[in-house]
């Protein structure tokens, strides 16, 4: 009979190195002058790692030449060369699958998607293979690859370009997903993501590649998993992910004026989740209102909801509550689609709704 | 159709008596160990799908046999011939259909699933045509090992790598293959696709189901990639034609397409009441039988194998197969408790899941 593997990484990982991580009072401070776009964040997280790792590439449409659909990656060729930096044709399923092999192989690929939406006609080599390749396998390969890219609406791009896709994918066991708010977290959580042996899906918002912050120029990892608490209060928990954050450090700064202090919490990653974090606040505050831009119908926001009711049942003063894109495919109409998305309005009579009701 | 020999000093000719004799014995193994899934199948210690290889030994063998042991290879899920020529055990693979601990994915995977580390082996895939971007990426890998590292990933010398991509008829109208074989074409990747074209995807014979069905080249051809269609029921022949095909393509780093021309005895799979085809047909290609056709040059032109030798042969190999099943059969069941929450994540972490923590497991036994 073999033995049990006792090591922290499975050995189909191959030689790994973690970063080291460190408490989120030790991470370099928020707060400072070197403001960047989101877009920068990414950019520099990927050629961080880069220069450290020469097993890591970039694949995607328009990365190149093009120096990014989005600008992400401008600049990226000059440094890296082209066959670093990698041009592929409009063949997702193609260039997912060819670097899910590669990074069975032992290279370590970032995929470009332009949009998630696109990640559709792919499903299947990510789903399939890059997700289930170490169990399909009883450990012989894993897949240490990262794809990453526009998650989610807002432009007015209709319905098929539009794709939140956390709730469909975040069903499959094998990946890990983050869902980062801000351009700091951006940086530190992508640079965990290339670092970390298993599948990781990234979701970017188009809408928030221009928001510029602080970012400090150093290296740093947030860890997954750990949520960041990015205000207190005790009327109730906000829960979100990704660019609805914001929407919720809005809706908490209106209901403040009212005298309604909420929690917000930004979970910054989907798979894992940090349930302890929620639970901790909501059985402080109990009541809980989840936001999520995916529909509401088997979503995340309904499983963080589920998990506060096997946690907190006894605590709770309310339903949970949660606030989704409407559950419609995405209107073009600007008027539609505005109703149609997580909103601070929505946000602020949810939590009203439970507080007062 | 076959390609002949175009000298009369066949490439295959050369080869000592030895190699050939290792092919007679690999393609019988292969055969036999066949026809026991078959009975283990009938025998419910297999489950799921099954599908067996016999009548096409003749293609994995041949063509892995003008490969080298580190050149990278995946597979369909027709897959447990390739694993057997590749060198996985037979106790590994039997005992990974019989779902048991010591099958080469600790009962994981199954039948279609096939996956050897240590051999290369990038697995059987289940989803026809999902293995095509997988066998170009391999490539693509071999290449980056060599152009970008500049040296092996474990920090061996660079060297120039083929991957071997297998497919059957049927993933020729897959969107993925065509997405693989541009990118490929495009990037120049020394990839070759290997059709093994037994003309029947499942119950649907090759002319209803894709164009151009007598001359598959001219479809890779409209990726810019060199193509060649070879009898792939004559080993000798296949290793004429195929293994400076699979030269050429490691030299110049760039990929190959094979028709290879073959022909499966059994069912799509276990399941399959074949009314599609007629036992005339299914005789006349075994008129033309692989095994029988390379122990009868062994036997005459070569005279290097007697009577008694194969009776040696056959009935070692018999034994070989009986001691695989056993092994397998007597084999422990995966522990619930290591087994069905390890494997997942390779970096297991907390919050992953609601409803369990993810674990290491057992140790691969092949690891």
């Amino acid at each position: 009979m073999p033995e049990l593997i006792e090591t922290p990484i499975h050995p189909a990982a191959g030689p790994w190195d973690l970063p080291e991580f460190v408490s989120e009072d030790q991470l370099p401070s928020r707060q400072g002058d070197r403001v960047i776009q989101y877009r920068e964040a990414l950019r520099e997280a990927m050629a961080e790692e880069m220069r450290r790792d020469k097993r890591v590439y970039l694949i995607g449409e328009e990365v190149a030449q093009y120096n990014g659909a989005y600008k992400i990656s401008q600049g990226m060729l000059e440094e890296f060369g082209p066959k670093r930096i990698i041009d592929s044709p409009i063949s997702e399923s193609g260039f997912a699958g060819m670097s899910i092999a590669a990074a069975m192989y032992g290279l370590r690929p970032i995929v470009e998607f332009m949009s998630w939406s696109f990640s559709l006609v792919a499903a299947d080599p990510i789903l399939n293979n890059a997700a289930k390749m170490l169990y399909m396998s009883g450990g012989q390969w894993g897949c240490p690859i990262v794809f990453r890219g526009n998650d989610g609406a807002g432009g007015q791009l209709g319905s098929t370009h539009s794709w939140c896709v956390e709730g469909l994918f975040a069903n499959v066991p094998g990946m890990k997903m983050v869902i980062p708010s801000c351009p700091y977290d951006a940086k530190g959580l992508l640079k965990t993501a290339i670092r970390d042996p298993d599948p990781v899906f990234f979701l970017e918002s188009e809408r928030m590649l221009g928001d510029r912050a602080h970012v400090p120029a150093e290296e740093y990892y947030i860890p997954f998993g750990q949520a960041a608490k990015l205000r207190e209060g005790d009327a109730c928990t906000l829960v979100s992910f990704g660019r609805p954050v914001n929407f919720c450090l809005e809706a908490a700064r209106r209901l403040a004026e009212d005298g309604i202090e909420c929690d917000v919490l930004d979970m910054r990653t989907i798979r894992p989740l940090d349930i302890e974090s929620i639970a901790a606040s909501v059985q402080r505050t109990g009541r809980v209102v989840v936001v999520d831009q995916s529909w509401p119908f088997g979503s995340v926001a309904s499983e963080v909801m589920a998990q506060v009711c096997e946690h907190c049942f006894d605590w709770l003063d309310a339903p949970p509550a949660r606030v989704n894109t409407a559950d419609v495919p995405t209107p073009y109409a600007k008027g539609l689609e505005q109703a149609y998305l997580p909103n601070p309005d929505r946000i602020v009579a949810a939590v009203e709704n439970i507080v007062q009701g | 159709m076959a390609k002949t020999a175009i000298s009369s000093k066949r490439l295959s000719d050369q080869l000592p008596n030895q190699v050939l004799i290792d092919w007679l014995r690999s393609m019988q193994l292969i055969r036999e160990f066949e026809s026991r899934t078959m009975q283990a199948y009938q025998q419910a210690k297999i489950g799921g799908f099954c599908h067996v290889y016999t009548g096409q030994e003749a293609c994995a063998v041949g063509t892995l046999a003008c490969v080298n042991d580190d050149d990278p290879v995946v597979l369909a899920y027709r897959d447990h011939g390739h694993a057997l020529a590749r060198k996985m055990t037979p106790e590994a693979c039997m005992a990974e259909m019989f779902g048991k601990t010591t099958g080469c994915a600790k009962g994981k995977g199954g039948s279609m699933h096939m996956f050897d580390r240590p051999h290369w082996l990038f697995g059987g895939h289940g989803i026809v045509g999902a293995q095509t971007p997988l066998g170009t990426g391999l490539a693509f890998a071999a290449k980056y090992e060599r152009e970008v590292l500049g040296q092996g990933l474990d920090g061996s010398e660079a060297k120039k790598k083929v991957s071997l991509c297998y497919l059957g008829d049927g993933a020729l109208n897959q969107g993925a293959f065509h997405e693989a074989q541009n990118l490929a074409g495009l990037f120049s990747l020394p990839v070759i696709y290997i059709v093994e074209n037994n003309g029947y995807s499942m119950g649907t014979a090759i002319q209803r189901g894709t164009t151009m069905p007598d001359d598959l080249c001219l479809k890779a051809a409209g990726y810019g990639i060199d193509a060649i269609q070879i009898d792939g029921m004559d080993i000798r022949n296949l290793y004429d034609h195929f293994k400076p095909f699979a030269d050429a393509c490691r030299a110049e780093q760039k990929p190959g397409f094979v028709d290879l021309k073959t022909y499966r005895y059994q069912g799509h799979s276990l399941s399959d009441p074949q009314k599609y085809r007629t036992k005339d047909e299914v005789d006349q290609w075994k008129e033309r039988d692989s095994i029988a056709a390379l122990l009868h040059h062994l036997m005459t032109e070569r005279a290097c194998v007697s009577e008694e030798d194969w009776k040696n042969m056959t009935g070692d190999i018999r034994q070989q197969v009986r001691e695989a099943v056993d092994l397998a059969d007597k084999a422990p069941d995966p522990d619930v408790a290591t087994e069905l929450y390890s494997d997942v994540y390779a970096n297991p972490q907390k919050g992953l899941s609601p409803s369990c923590d993810y674990n290491h497991g057992l140790k691969n036994p092949l690891l």
